[in-house]
C-alpha cells in the first residue's frame, strides 16, 4: 500500500472536518475527492504533507505511520508534493527559481544540475520559454502549470492536486488538466480533490465521495457516476452536473 | 506682523551662510558617520528581533516575550530620554578612554531604539506575507529556516521598504540628537554659529544640508521599487 488512512480524524474547534476515514491508496492509483464546499477535502490532502495535524488515527507512506509525533515532517514532504488552487508560487522568484529552490536547497543539488532539471520539466509542460518570466507576468493556467512543475522537481512518489483548476478561466482549464493526464502515464499516486466531474470521471481510478468529513461512497468512476448507490451522493451529483454541462 | 526684510536679514543673510556652511559642511561628517554605523546595527538587529517574534515553536516562547518586551520598552521611551540615559549614564559609571565616549554611547543609545522600531517594520512585513506562501514552501520540503531565509523575509523586505526607509529618514534626523549630550555635529555647530552671530540662517544651512541627503534618499528608495516592479510584476492597470 502506498498510502494508508487508519480512521483519520481531525476537528477545527467542535467542527469535525474529518471522521475516522479509512482509505487505501495503492502505488500508481489516481483517487479524486469529490464533495460539497465544506466537506472536507483540503483538508485531508493537507494532512498527508502535513500541512495539518490529526487529532486520531494515523497515516503511512509505504507502511511507515508518518503522524506520529515526533517524525520530522521534512523528508516526507520530499515525498509528497502538494499543488494548490491558488497556485502559490512565489512572485519575487523566477519561474526556473521556483522550481529549482527545493532542487538546490532541499535535497543540495548543485545550480547547474538543478537549472538542467528545471529545463527538462518545464519542457515536459509546455513552459520553456517562460522559464525567465516572474509568476504575475503568466496567465493563470501557466502558473499553475509551473506549480505542478516546481511540485515535481523532487520527483515525489504522492503528488496532491487540491481544486487546481477552481481559480482558472474555463478556458484555461484544459491546458492543466492535459498536464494531470500526463502524469497520470507516469505512474506517480495522485490524491486529486476537484470539482471538474467529467475529468474525476475520465482520470481517477477511484472516486471518493466526501460528506461532511465521512466517505460517503467510494468506488470505480462509472459506479459513482452513473449509478451511485448513496442517495446524498445522488443529490450531489445531480446538483453539480446540472451546473457543469458545458463540454 | 513680521516684516520680509527682516525675515531675511535673520533667516537668509548670504554672506552669513557662505561664511558658516564649510563649518556645517564638516560638522556634518560626523552625523553622516553616525547614520553610517548605527544602520548596519539597526537592520541586523531589528531583523533578528521580528524574526524572534515571529518564531512558532512552543519551545521558543521566552524568546518571544524578550522580543515583545524589548520593542515594548524601547518604543515606548522617547529617543531622546535613551539617549541621556545611555549616552550620559553609561560612561558615567567610570569605563576608561575609549569605552566613555558619549559619542559611542550615544550611537548605541539610537541604535537600540531605532532596532526596535525598525522591528516593528519587518514583523509587519513577514505577518504580511500570506500565510499561503509558507504552506507552499513547507511542502517543497523547506525548513522553517529556509522558508523563512527564502521565501519570506524576501519578500517582506520588498513589502516594508517604503515605511522602512521612512525610519531611515527619521534617523539620518535623529542623529543630531546625539549633539545634545555632546559631540559637534552639525546641529551643535549650526548653534555655536547662531550664537555668535545671532542669526539663524546656520540653522537654515543645516536644514539645507539635511535636505540634500534626505531627498536623495527617498527618491532613490522610489526609483528601486518602481525598477522591482517592472521586473517582476505584471502589467500595470492605468
Ligand atoms: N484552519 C482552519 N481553521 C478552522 N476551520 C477550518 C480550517 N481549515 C478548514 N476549516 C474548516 O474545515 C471544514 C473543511 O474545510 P476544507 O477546506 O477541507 O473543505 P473543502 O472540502 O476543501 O471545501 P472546498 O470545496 O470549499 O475547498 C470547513 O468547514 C472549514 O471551514
Ligand atoms: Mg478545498
Amino acid at each position: 500500500m502506498k498510502l494508508r488512512f487508519d480512521a483519520v480524524s481531525k476537528s477545527f474547534g467542535d467542527n469535525h472536518v474529518l471522521r475516522e476515514i479509512s482509505i487505501d491508496i495503492a502505488a500508481g492509483e489516481v483517487v479524486t475527492f469529490i464533495g460539497a464546499s465544506g466537506s472536507g477535502k483540503s483538508t485531508l490532502l493537507r494532512c498527508v504533507n502535513l500541512l495539518e495535524t490529526i487529532d486520531a488515527g494515523s497515516i503511512a507512506l509505504d507502511g511507515d505511520v508518518i503522524t506520529k509525533v515526533g517524525v520530522d515532517p521534512n523528508p516526507v514532504r520530499r515525498r509528497v508534493g502538494m499543488v494548490f488552487q491558488s497556485y502559490n508560487l512565489f512572485p519575487h522568484m523566477s519561474v526556473a527559481r521556483n522550481v529549482t529552490l527545493a532542487l538546490t536547497e532541499v535535497l543540495g543539488i548543485d545550480s547547474v544540475e538543478a537549472m538542467d532539471r528545471a529545463r527538462t520539466l518545464l519542457e515536459r509542460f509546455g513552459l520553456l520559454d517562460k522559464i525567465d518570466r516572474y509568476p504575475d507576468q503568466l496567465s493563470g493556467g501557466q502558473q499553475q502549470r509551473v506549480a505542478i512543475a516546481r511540485a515535481m522537481a523532487l520527483n515525489p512518489e504522492v503528488l496532491l492536486l487540491d481544486e487546481i483548476t477552481s481559480a482558472l478561466d474555463p478556458e484555461l482549464v484544459g491546458e492543466v488538466l492535459d498536464v494531470v493526464r500526463e502524469l497520470k502515464g507516469s505512474g506517480i499516486t495522485m490524491l486529486f480533490a476537484t470539482h471538474e466531474m467529467s475529468f474525476a470521471e475520465e482520470i481517477s481510478d477511484r472516486v471518493c465521495y466526501l460528506d461532511s468529513g465521512l466517505i460517503a461512497e467510494m468506488g470505480p468512476p462509472h459506479q459513482i457516476f452513473t449509478e451511485p448507490a448513496n442517495e446524498r451522493t445522488q443529490q450531489f451529483l445531480s446538483r453539480v452536473l446540472k451546473g457543469q454541462r458545458r463540454d | 506682523m513680521p516684516r520680509w526684510d527682516r525675515v531675511k536679514a535673520s533667516f537668509f543673510d548670504g554672506e552669513l551662510l557662505a561664511d558658516s556652511f564649510p563649518r556645517l559642511l564638516d560638522a556634518f561628517v560626523l552625523d553622516v558617520m553616525i547614520f553610517v554605523w548605527t544602520t548596519p546595527f539597526i537592520l541586523i538587529t531589528a531583523m533578528l528581533i521580528a524574526i524572534a517574534r515571529n518564531t512558532r515553536a512552543p519551545s521558543l516562547f521566552p524568546v518571544r516575550i524578550f522580543a515583545i518586551a524589548y520593542t515594548d520598552i524601547m518604543r515606548g521611551v522617547p529617543v531622546i530620554l535613551w539617549i541621556y540615559l545611555i549616552g550620559f549614564g553609561v560612561p558615567g559609571i567610570g569605563l576608561e578612554r575609549p569605552w566613555n565616549s558619549p559619542l559611542l554611547w550615544g550611537s548605541v543609545a539610537l541604535g537600540l531604539t531605532y532596532s526596535a522600531y525598525v522591528a516593528e517594520v519587518f514583523r509587519a512585513g513577514i505577518e504580511g506575507v500570506h500565510e499561503s506562501q509558507r504552506a507552499a514552501a513547507r511542502s517543497l520540503g523547506l525548513s522553517s529556516a529556509q522558508t523563512m531565509r527564502h521565501v519570506i523575509i524576501p519578500q517582506a523586505i520588498r513589502k516594508v521598504l517604503p515605511p522602512l526607509m521612512n525610519d531611515m529618514v527619521s534617523l539620518q534626523k535623529d542623529v543630531a540628537l546625539v549633539s545634545l549630550i555632546g559631540p559637534i555635529e552639525i546641529l551643535r555647530q549650526a548653534g555655536i554659529d547662531k550664537a555668535k552671530f545671532a542669526n539663524f540662517t546656520p540653522f537654515v544651512g543645516a536644514a539645507l544640508i539635511f535636505l540634500s541627503i534626505t531627498i536623495p534618499l527617498t527618491r532613490f528608495t522610489d526609483y528601486l521599487l518602481s525598477r522591482e516592479r517592472e521586473r517582476t510584476g505584471g502589467s500595470r492597470v492605468r
